[in-house]
C-alpha cells in the first residue's frame, strides 16, 4: 500500500494503483483522453501528464505505477503548459465541426477545451481531413474527427474479442479502421460509441435525431435477454430516442449488447395502440376497449373452469404475471405457464437460477458449458467468460453447438451422451473439472427446452455433485436463461397449479377442443397455430405473431412504458422504471388485467400498482429485496429418463431478432442483412 | 589522434577478409571461453570500469544498463537484443561493422550474453541493410559451423544462439521499445516506461538492447583490460568511437577516433578538410540528425564527446557528423530533416503526432519566407510543446533540430520573411 502525495495531500492507495488513481483518491481531478479503467493502459494522449519530484519531464499519470514516496503535482504552470499543449495539439486537426457533431454536449475534447484549451488557434496550415469507414449499420464514422486514443481498438481486441479494428498507417496519417472496410461482428460493437471521447464514432441509428440535453433520463433495466443489463432509457415526450448502459459491476459493468442498445426502434414500429377483435369476415378489426372486455368475459362466463389457460411470455413483468396468476386462480384454473419454449424447469429455485451469480464468473477456474452459446444468449456476460480466460486462460468446454465464443473453448460434440463421459470421468475435460477450486457449470436452454431437458438437468446436477460444482459457500452451478421474464415467472409461481396443464398440456388440451379461451400475455414464440380451436386472448405490446392468431387483441405496454420488476438469471429482482407513455388507447398490462377481473366480477384485492406489490411481497417476499440476489439453497431437481439421441443446439440461432421488439427493429434488420452481405462477399473471395 | 595500435574496429575499410578466418587473424574469437571464465558479474563490472558509453545515441553507461538486468534467471529467459536498425540520418557506422567486422558483433554478443545470463541474441537489422544482412548471416553460419555459437559457443559451456531478424524499415523501429515490439511481430510503437525492457522486454523477459558498436567492442575492451580502453579518451568520456563524417567535406569517411577529439582535427586530418576551406563553414550537426547543429564559431573549438557537446546544447548522439558550408541553404536543409522526422513518427501520441506535421509544415513556409516574424516564435514553442511530452525521444528528436536553428540562424529566418514581403509588396504593385 504505497503512501504518496499530491499536491501536498497524503494519499494511501492499492498495490498496482497508478498516479493517476492516487490524484483521483486525493480529490484532484486529472483530465484523460486515452485511459479507461476497463481497458489495457495506452498513454498516447498525453493528456494526463503530472509533475514528479525528481524526473526530468512530467510523466503520464496513467500509466505510472504509484510508489512509496512519490510527490506529485498538478498544480504547477509546467503541467498547466503540458497540457495546454497537448489540448492545442489534439484541435488542431480536429474539425472543431461540434454544431453539427452528435457528440456534442456530452463530449470530452468539448468538455476538456473549455478548461485546457487556448481561446484562439495558431495554426495557419490545411487541416488533415480523413476518409470516413464504413463499420456497419451501427456504428457512424466521421474518422476527421478521430484523436487516435485507441479505446475503440483496446475494447474490440480485449474485451469483445474480435480483431477487426486496429490502426494503419504511421504519424499523422494514422487511421482507425476495420481493415477491410466490413461491418464489426460482435454483439457488443457499438459500446465504442460510448467509448469514443469525441464524435469520430458516434450512433448511427439516432443519428442527429436529438441533443443530450433535450432529453429525459430514466434509470430502468433491459429485457433483451435475461441479464437484466441496467440502462437508461433517453426519451423526448412519447419516443424512445436512445438506450445507454448503466453502470452496475454486478452484471453488466459498463457495457450493453448492441439488441439492448439498438432494439429500441422496434418500440416505433407495429406496435398495438388499440384494442382489436376478430369479426364475422376472419379479420382483426380495430374495437372499443369496451367492447373487447364483453367479448371475452362472455366466453370466459360461458367456459368451464378447466377450460380456461394462460401463458406469459418473455418479456412480462412480474406484477402483471402475478395478477394474471391471480385471476386464474380466482377462476378456478391451474393452467398456467411462463415456459414459452417448454423449458423443464422449475420447482427447486437453485435448480433455475445462476447460482454464482454473473460476477461469480470472476472466480470460476474451470467452466463446463452445456447446451448455450453464451456469446448470443447473454453477450455481456459472454464478455466477462473473455475476461477471466485472458486472465487465467480458464479452461472452457462446450458440449452444445461449435461456436465461435471469443475465447478458446474444448468443443467435446454435442451428443448429450457426453454428460455421461464427464460424469463417469471418461471425458477429456474431467481432469480439468476435477482440478479446478471453482469449478463451474451453465446449463443453457439448449439442452432444457428438449424433450428429455428434464434428464439432461439431472444430469448436470450429478455432475455438479461428482465434481464438487457446490460446495465450501460457492456454487458453481448455473443456469443461463434467455427470457427476462422467466426466473420472475417461476419465482412466483406463474407455473401449472394443482394439476394444470403446461404448455405442452394445453397444446394438447386445445387440439382436443378441451380448452375453450388461452389468456396470451405477451406470449409470441408459441405454437398458436395449435391453439386454433380455442378463443385466443393476447394482451401484448407489437402486433406480432401472437396478436396475428389472436381472437381479441387487448394493447399493452413496452418494457420502456411501464413500472415493472423483473428478475434476472442471477435472481436478482430488479425494478424498470416508466420512460414513456404506452401509444394510443394501450394501457399497463397490470391494469388491463385488474379492469377484465372487474368486468368478471372479479376481486383481485388491489387497485394501484403499489397495492399489487404489497401482495406480491406477501406471497413471494424476496421480490421484495430490491437489486439483491436472493440465494437458493442446493436441492433436489431434474429427472432420471433416459437421453435422447439428438444433438444439442444452442436455443436461439441468431442474435438480432428474438422478440417481438427486436423483430420489429428496423435496425436489427439492418445488421441481420449486412453480416449477410459480408458473409457473402467473404464467400465469394 | 589514436595511435594505429590502439584502434578496435582495424577491418573498418574491409581492406582484409571479413570472413571468420580473417577475423581470427585480427584477434577476435581468440580465447573467448577464457573472458567467460572471468564470471557474468566480473564482465559487467569490467565494463563498468572501462567507463563505456552506450554508442547509440544516449550514452548511458553500458555496464551500468547490463547490471540492471536480475542477478538471477527466474521463470523467464533473458535476452540480448542487438539494435541494427541503424537509420539516423548521417550516421553509417554499425553498417561498416556488419559488413567488414561482423565477428567482432558476434564475439561481442557471445560476451555480453554470457554476462547477463542470457543464452539467446536477436539482431535486429535495418531493413534495407540488404547485403549487410547477408554479410553477418554468412558470418553466424560460420561461427557456428566453427563451434563458437551452439549449444557449447567457443567451447564455453554456455549455450547461446543469435537469430537475424530483419525490419522492414521503420526508423522508429530503432527505438529500444518499438524494435521489441516489432520483434514481437506487432506494428512498431514505443512502449511505455516502465516497465524497463530489464524488467519486462521482449516476450515479458528481462531483455537489454544494445547498439551494434557498443557490443562489437566489449570483447577488444575485455582483452586490453578496462584501464587500457579507460586510458582513451577523455573523463566520463572515455574510449574510442567511431565517427562518420559526410557533407560537404573533401574526404567523407567513417573513422575510429579517440573520444573528446577536436572537431576540427577530426574533419581537417581524416575527412581532408570543409570544401573550401575552414573559413567556408557554416554549421556542422555533430551527432546525427536530431542533435542540434552548431555555427561555425563553435565548431572551431568543440571536442567530440558527449560532455562537452551537450555543453554546447547539442549533443553527441550517433557521432554522425554532418558538415554544411556556405552554399548550403540551411533553412531548407533543416526542413527537411523536419520532413523526415513527420514521416517517421510512429502516430501513437499527440505531440508528435500532431506536432511534427505542423513544424514541418511552417518550416516549408519559412524556407520560402512565406510566415510572420511572431511565427519563428510560434515554431519555438511549439517545439517546446512536443520535447519531453511524448512517448519516447523522437518528439525530442523532432523538436531539437529546429531549435538550434533558430538559436543560431534567426537573423537568416528573418531576412527570408523581409525579403519574400518585399518581394510580394513589388508583385502587388505591379
Amino acid at each position: 500500500m504505497p503512501k504518496l502525495t499530491v499536491n501536498g495531500v497524503e494519499v494511501e492507495v492499492e498495490n498496482g494503483a497508478t498516479v493517476l488513481h492516487a490524484c483521483e483518491e486525493a480529490g484532484v481531478e486529472v483530465p484523460r483522453f486515452c485511459y479507461h479503467d476497463r481497458l489495457s493502459i495506452a498513454g498516447n494522449c498525453r493528456m494526463c501528464l503530472v509533475d514528479m519530484e525528481r524526473a526530468p519531464k512530467p510523466v503520464a499519470s496513467c500509466a505510472m505505477p504509484a510508489g512509496d514516496g512519490m510527490v506529485i503535482r498538478t498544480d504547477t504552470d509546467r503541467v498547466k503548459k503540458a497540457r495546454e499543449g497537448v489540448m492545442e495539439f489534439l484541435l488542431i486537426n480536429h474539425p472543431l465541426d461540434c454544431p453539427i457533431c452528435d457528440q456534442g454536449g456530452e463530449c470530452d475534447l468539448q468538455d476538456q477545451a473549455m478548461g485546457y484549451g487556448y481561446d484562439a488557434s495558431r495554426y495557419e496550415e490545411n487541416k488533415r481531413a480523413v476518409e470516413d469507414k464504413n463499420m456497419g449499420p451501427l456504428i457512424s464514422t466521421t474518422m476527421t474527427r478521430c484523436i487516435h486514443c485507441t479505446r475503440c481498438v483496446r475494447f474490440a481486441t480485449e474485451i469483445a474479442g474480435v480483431p477487426e479494428l486496429g490502426a494503419i498507417g504511421r504519424g499523422e496519417s494514422m487511421e482507425i479502421t476495420t481493415y477491410l472496410e466490413k461491418t464489426l461482428v460482435s454483439e457488443l460493437s457499438a459500446n465504442v460509441i460510448d467509448l469514443c471521447p469525441v464524435g469520430a464514432l458516434t450512433s448511427k441509428p439516432y443519428a442527429f435525431a436529438a441533443r443530450p440535453w433535450e432529453l429525459s433520463k430514466t434509470e430502468s433495466v433491459d429485457v433483451m435477454d435475461a441479464v437484466g443489463s441496467n440502462i437508461r432509457v433517453d426519451a423526448r415526450g412519447a419516443q424512445v430516442m436512445r438506450v445507454l448502459p448503466r453502470l452496475n459491476e454486478d452484471i453488466n459493468e459498463e457495457w450493453i449488447s448492441d439488441k439492448t442498445r439498438y432494439a429500441i426502434d422496434g418500440l416505433r414500429r407495429q406496435r398495438l395502440d388499440r384494442p382489436y377483435m376478430r369479426g364475422r369476415d376472419g379479420k382483426l378489426a380495430p374495437a372499443s376497449w369496451d367492447d373487447a372486455f364483453s367479448a371475452i368475459s362472455a366466453k370466459m362466463k360461458k367456459a368451464k373452469p378447466k377450460a380456461v389457460a394462460a401463458i406469459a411470455g418473455d418479456q412480462c413483468d412480474a406484477e402483471s404475471m402475478f395478477a394474471l396468476k391471480m385471476m386464474m386462480g380466482k377462476l378456478g384454473s391451474g393452467h398456467i405457464d411462463c415456459r414459452q419454449d417448454s423449458a423443464k424447469i422449475g420447482g427447486a429455485r437453485s435448480g433455475y437460477l445462476f447460482n454464482s451469480t454473473i460476477a461469480g464468473i470472476d472466480d470460476a477456474d474451470a467452466l463446463l458449458i452445456i447446451g448455450s452459446n453464451p456469446r448470443i444468449e447473454a453477450a455481456v456476460l459472454n464478455a466477462r467468460i473473455r475476461r477471466n480466460w485472458l486472465a487465467t486462460r480458464l479452461p472452457v468446454a462446450v458440449i452444445g453447438p461449435k461456436n465461435d465464443l471469443t475465447y478458446d473453448a474444448l468443443h467435446l460434440g454435442d451428443d448429450p451422451a457426453l454428460l455421461d463421459d464427464v460424469l463417469s470421468g471418461k471425458s477429456k475435460f474431467a481432469a480439468k473439472l476435477k482440478k479446478a477450486k471453482r469449478p463451474m457449470v451453465i446449463v443453457g436452454m439448449g439442452a432444457l427446452t428438449r424433450s428429455d431437458g428434464a434428464a439432461i438437468l439431472g444430469k448436470a446436477r450429478d455432475i455438479a455433485d461428482a465434481y464438487g460444482v457446490v460446495g465450501g459457500g460457492w456454487n458453481g452451478f448455473n443456469i443461463l436463461h434467455t427470457a427476462a421474464a422467466r426466473v420472475g415467472g417461476l419465482d412466483l409461481g406463474f407455473t401449472p397449479d394443482r394439476g394444470g396443464l403446461d404448455v405442452a398440456g394445453m397444446y394438447k388440451a386445445a387440439e382436443a377442443g378441451e380448452l375453450d379461451v388461452v389468456w396470451l400475455m405477451g406470449a409470441d414464440e408459441i405454437d398458436h397455430a395449435r391453439l386454433s380451436k380455442a378463443f385466443v386472448v393476447y394482451q401484448g405490446h407489437h402486433g406480432d405473431r401472437g396478436a396475428h392468431h389472436a381472437d381479441v387483441v387487448l394493447p399493452g405496454a413496452a418494457y420502456t412504458e411501464k413500472d415493472g420488476i423483473y428478475v434476472n438469471t442471477e435472481g436478482r429482482v430488479q425494478y424498470a422504471s416508466r420512460a414513456a407513455f404506452p401509444p394510443g388507447e394501450a394501457r399497463e398490462d397490470w391494469a388491463i388485467i385488474r379492469a377484465m377481473a372487474a368486468r368478471l366480477g372479479i376481486n383481485l384485492g388491489f387497485d394501484s400498482l403499489d397495492d399489487l406489490r404489497e401482495s406480491l411481497y406477501e406471497a413471494v417476499p424476496h421480490f421484495a429485496a430490491r437489486d439483491e440476489v436472493v440465494s437458493a439453497k442446493w436441492a433436489k431437481f431434474g429427472g432420471r429418463s433416459k437421453l435422447t439421441a439428438a444433438a444439442i443446439d444452442s436455443a436461439l440461432d441468431g442474435f438480432y431478432m428474438t422478440c417481438a421488439i427486436s423483430r420489429a427493429s428496423e435496425t436489427m434488420g439492418q445488421c441481420m442483412m449486412a453480416l449477410a452481405e459480408d458473409g457473402a462477399r467473404d464467400a465469394a473471395e | 589522434m589514436l595511435k594505429d595500435e590502439d584502434r578496435i574496429f582495424t577491418n573498418l575499410y574491409g581492406w582484409a577478409d571479413p570472413g571468420l578466418a580473417g577475423a581470427k587473424k585480427r584477434g577476435d574469437w581468440s580465447n573467448t571461453a577464457k573472458i567467460l571464465k572471468l564470471g557474468h558479474d566480473e564482465i559487467v563490472e569490467r565494463v563498468k570500469a572501462s567507463g563505456l558509453r552506450g554508442r547509440g545515441g544516449a550514452g548511458f553507461p553500458t555496464g551500468l544498463k547490463w547490471s540492471f538486468m536480475p542477478k538471477e534467471v527466474g521463470d523467464r529467459p533473458h535476452f540480448l537484443v542487438v539494435n541494427a536498425d541503424e537509420s539516423e540520418p548521417g550516421t553509417c557506422k554499425d553498417r561498416d561493422i556488419i559488413r567488414n567486422d561482423p565477428h567482432k558483433l558476434l564475439e561481442g554478443c557471445v560476451i555480453a550474453g554470457f554476462a547477463m545470463r542470457a543464452h539467446a541474441a536477436y539482431i535486429y537489422i535495418r531493413g534495407e541493410f540488404v547485403n549487410e544482412a547477408r554479410r553477418l548471416q554468412s558470418a553466424i553460419d560460420e561461427a557456428y559451423a566453427a563451434g563458437l555459437l551452439g549449444d557449447n559457443a567457443a567451447k564455453s559451456g554456455w549455450k547461446f544462439d543469435i537469430y537475424l531478424h530483419r525490419g522492414a524499415g521503420a526508423y522508429i523501429c530503432g527505438e529500444e521499445t518499438a524494435l521489441i515490439e516489432s520483434l514481437e511481430g506487432k506494428k512498431g510503437q514505443p512502449r511505455l516506461k516502465p516497465p524497463f525492457p530489464a524488467g519486462a522486454g521482449l516476450y515479458g523477459c528481462p531483455t537489454t538492447v544494445n547498439n551494434v558498436e557498443s557490443i562489437a567492442v566489449v570483447p577488444t575492451i575485455l582483452r586490453r583490460g578496462a584501464d587500457w580502453f579507460a586510458g582513451l579518451g577523455k573523463d566520463n568520456n572515455t574510449g574510442s568511437k567511431l565517427f562518420c563524417i559526410s557533407g560537404h567535406v573533401n574526404r567523407p569517411c567513417n573513422v575510429e577516433e579517440e573520444m573528446g577529439i577536436p572537431l576540427r582535427d577530426l574533419i581537417e586530418k581524416h575527412a581532408g578538410g570543409v570544401r573550401g576551406g575552414w573559413d567556408n563553414l557554416l554549421a556542422v550537426i555533430p551527432g546525427g540528425s536530431s542533435t542540434p547543429l552548431l555555427p561555425q564559431d563553435v565548431c572551431s573549438t568543440i571536442t567530440m564527446d558527449f560532455d562537452a557537446l551537450k555543453d554546447a546544447g547539442t549533443g553527441l548522439g550517433t557521432a554522425g557528423v554532418i558538415v554544411m558550408d556556405k552554399s548550403t541553404d540551411i533553412v531548407k536543409a533543416i526542413s527537411r530533416l523536419s520532413y523526415f522526422y513527420k514521416h517517421e513518427s510512429c502516430g501513437q501520441c499527440t505531440p508528435c503526432r500532431e506536432g511534427t506535421g505542423w513544424m514541418w509544415r511552417m518550416m516549408e513556409r519559412l524556407v520560402r519566407g512565406e510566415a510572420e516574424i511572431h511565427e519563428i516564435d510560434t515554431l519555438e514553442q511549439v517545439t517546446r510543446q512536443v520535447e519531453g511530452h511524448t512517448i519516447c525521444a523522437l518528439g525530442d528528436a523532432a523538436a531539437w533540430p529546429i531549435q538550434g536553428l533558430i538559436k543560431n540562424f534567426r537573423p537568416e529566418i528573418e531576412r527570408r520573411i523581409v525579403a519574400h514581403r518585399a518581394a510580394s509588396a513589388v508583385e502587388a504593385a505591379e
